[in-house]
């Protein structure tokens, strides 16, 4: 496809633009090819579902991860108290490494080893499944401290009342302590929500067409940066934005209940 | 078998934090029926007592025998033994993430096996007891100290135990909500239900206990009945104590 010149933009926009400054012109000039020439809006729209769609699905896997984590570790912890057991050490020792891989390595090298060496990805499909994968494996490591913090932060009193009425220690955790550990942690999650969103910007080096990518093509083919990337930032903004907001939100509902 | 009456036997119990020695050698038996008040200066080791008795402090040594089981062994299942055991605590500690109701049918039908309509059944009869029916639906921040420790004891009663223990069950309460906590347990002595109760209420000691203990320094300085406990105390120590208490 060729390349829409800028003497061939100004001969078919409206005359009004015609009367405006030079740097105007080409900013309208760069807008139009980054948004509306050849529909590419299309490909941003494609572009933020891709980068919503791993956005939630890697939360999804990053609190499953983080929860069950945090629920061995705090469990190893009180059990290793009182006498050992082989089976949670060696559990604890796996969570343990993973923490320190998964929080040692950068996400991006992880994203290379991920789509290159582990899962080499042909398809889209694929492709998606290897982001949520890796971002919700990165992501648990730091939701497991998150859940841990929540755990502990459920007074003891909560456990010893369930342990004092014959309940066994998992029944205690899932009826008593895990579902106040969830509603202390909600804001904290919301937060890594809005990291994760951000991370997912790393997708495009396996190719993965999220908003990002889509903007770096459109880049390729204007030879133009200046919009496409700070339309970018601001569409990343503006939804950041959002989501903090209704956070705020949702941590007033919470406090209100707690009264 | 020594004692058939006897539910809870202490047989030399020790209990240390790291280098601090806080039980250093208790022997006593409960028997059925019991009205036992413990008291005792604080951090006289009273409290670590009563939570040893149901494991919640594992023992450093000696043993603890529910009904001639010794539960201080490890292979015995502590579980089963304390659904027999109701727990009261000084902070209430009801579930926040449940109503009243939730609170005292949750034990009962998750270890007990009871069908929800049973255990329902079973916990307003009690609720209606304490005077606390209309409150079924309502959360633990919604109600007052002295409400929450009165469903506190019932729902340790939902299980229906053998012996309830209480550590300073009014002790985080304000002064007019004392009454109608220890009212509660008032009549539930009366019905015949094996208490341990650690607490600081000299009145309630004199009025209901059959027993009463003094532990001081992490041993059982003095046992009487009641009257002679506080009418005509032996050791120096429980007189020096009684004097600042009473």
């Amino acid at each position: 496809m060729s390349i829409l010149t800028f003497a061939d933009w100004i001969g078919t926009a409206p005359s009004w633009i015609g009367n405006l400054p030079e740097w105007l012109q080409q900013l309208f000039f760069q807008l139009y090819q980054t948004f509306i020439y050849n529909d590419r809006w299309q490909l941003i729209v494609n572009g933020l579902k891709i980068t919503f769609i791993v956005t939630l699905g890697a939360l999804a896997l990053g609190v499953v991860i983080g929860i069950t984590i945090a629920i061995i570790r705090t469990t190893y912890e009180t059990v290793s108290k009182t006498k050992s057991n082989f089976f949670l050490s060696v559990l604890n020792g796996f969570c343990q490494l993973y923490l320190t891989v998964i929080r040692g390595t950068p996400m991006m090298v992880q994203l290379l080893i991920m789509g290159f060496v582990i899962m080499v990805p042909k398809t889209d499909t694929g492709m998606i499944w290897c982001g949520i994968l890796t971002l919700g494996i990165n992501s648990g490591a730091y939701v497991a401290e998150i859940a841990r913090s929540g755990i502990m932060s459920v007074s003891v009193g909560q456990t010893e009342a369930g342990r004092s009425l014959g309940l066994n220690y998992a029944q205690t955790m899932w009826y008593i302590v895990i579902p106040q550990a969830i509603k202390n942690i909600l804001p904290a999650l919301g937060n890594e929500m809005i990291i994760l969103l951000k991370d997912t910007s790393l997708v495009s080096v396996i190719a993965l067409r999220d908003v990002t990518k889509q903007m770096q093509n459109i880049v390729t083919k204007t030879y133009q940066a200046y919009v496409p990337y700070i339309s970018l930032a601001v569409i990343y903004l503006v939804i950041v934005v959002i989501l903090t907001k209704l956070l705020g939100l949702l941590e007033k509902r919470l406090r209100k209940s707690d009264r | 078998m020594i004692d058939n009456n006897a539910v809870i036997r202490v047989n030399d119990l020790h209990k240390s934090f790291g280098d601090n020695n806080v039980l250093n050698g208790i022997d006593i038996e409960i028997n059925k029926g019991d009205v036992l008040v413990v008291v005792g200066p604080s951090g006289s080791g009273k409290s670590t007592f009563l939570r040893t008795l149901n494991l919640l402090e594992q023992p450093t040594a000696g043993n603890i025998y529910f009904n001639d089981v010794d539960i201080t062994d490890k292979k015995v299942n502590i579980n089963i033994h304390r659904q027999k055991m109701g727990m009261v605590f000084q902070q209430f500690n009801l579930f926040a993430n449940m109503t009243v109701l939730k609170n005292m049918t949750l034990s009962p039908m998750k270890v007990l096996g009871i069908s929800k309509e049973e255990a329902e059944k079973r916990a307003m009869e009690l609720l209606d007891r304490v005077g606390l029916a209309e409150k079924a639906d309502a959360y633990p921040s919604q109600l007052s100290g002295g409400q929450k420790q009165r469903v506190a004891i019932v729902r340790a009663l939902c299980m229906q135990p053998e012996v309830m223990l209480f550590d300073e069950p009014t002790s985080a309460l304000d002064p007019e909500m004392v009454g109608e906590v220890l009212d509660v347990m008032k009549d539930l002595a009366k019905e015949g239900m094996t208490m341990v109760i650690v607490t600081h209420e000299m009145g309630f000691a004199r009025e209901v206990a059959n027993r009463v203990v003094f532990i001081d320094e992490g041993i059982i300085m003095e046992e009487a009945a009641p009257e002679e406990f506080f009418g005509s105390p032996k050791s120096p120590r429980l007189k020096e104590f009684l004097s600042k208490v009473l």
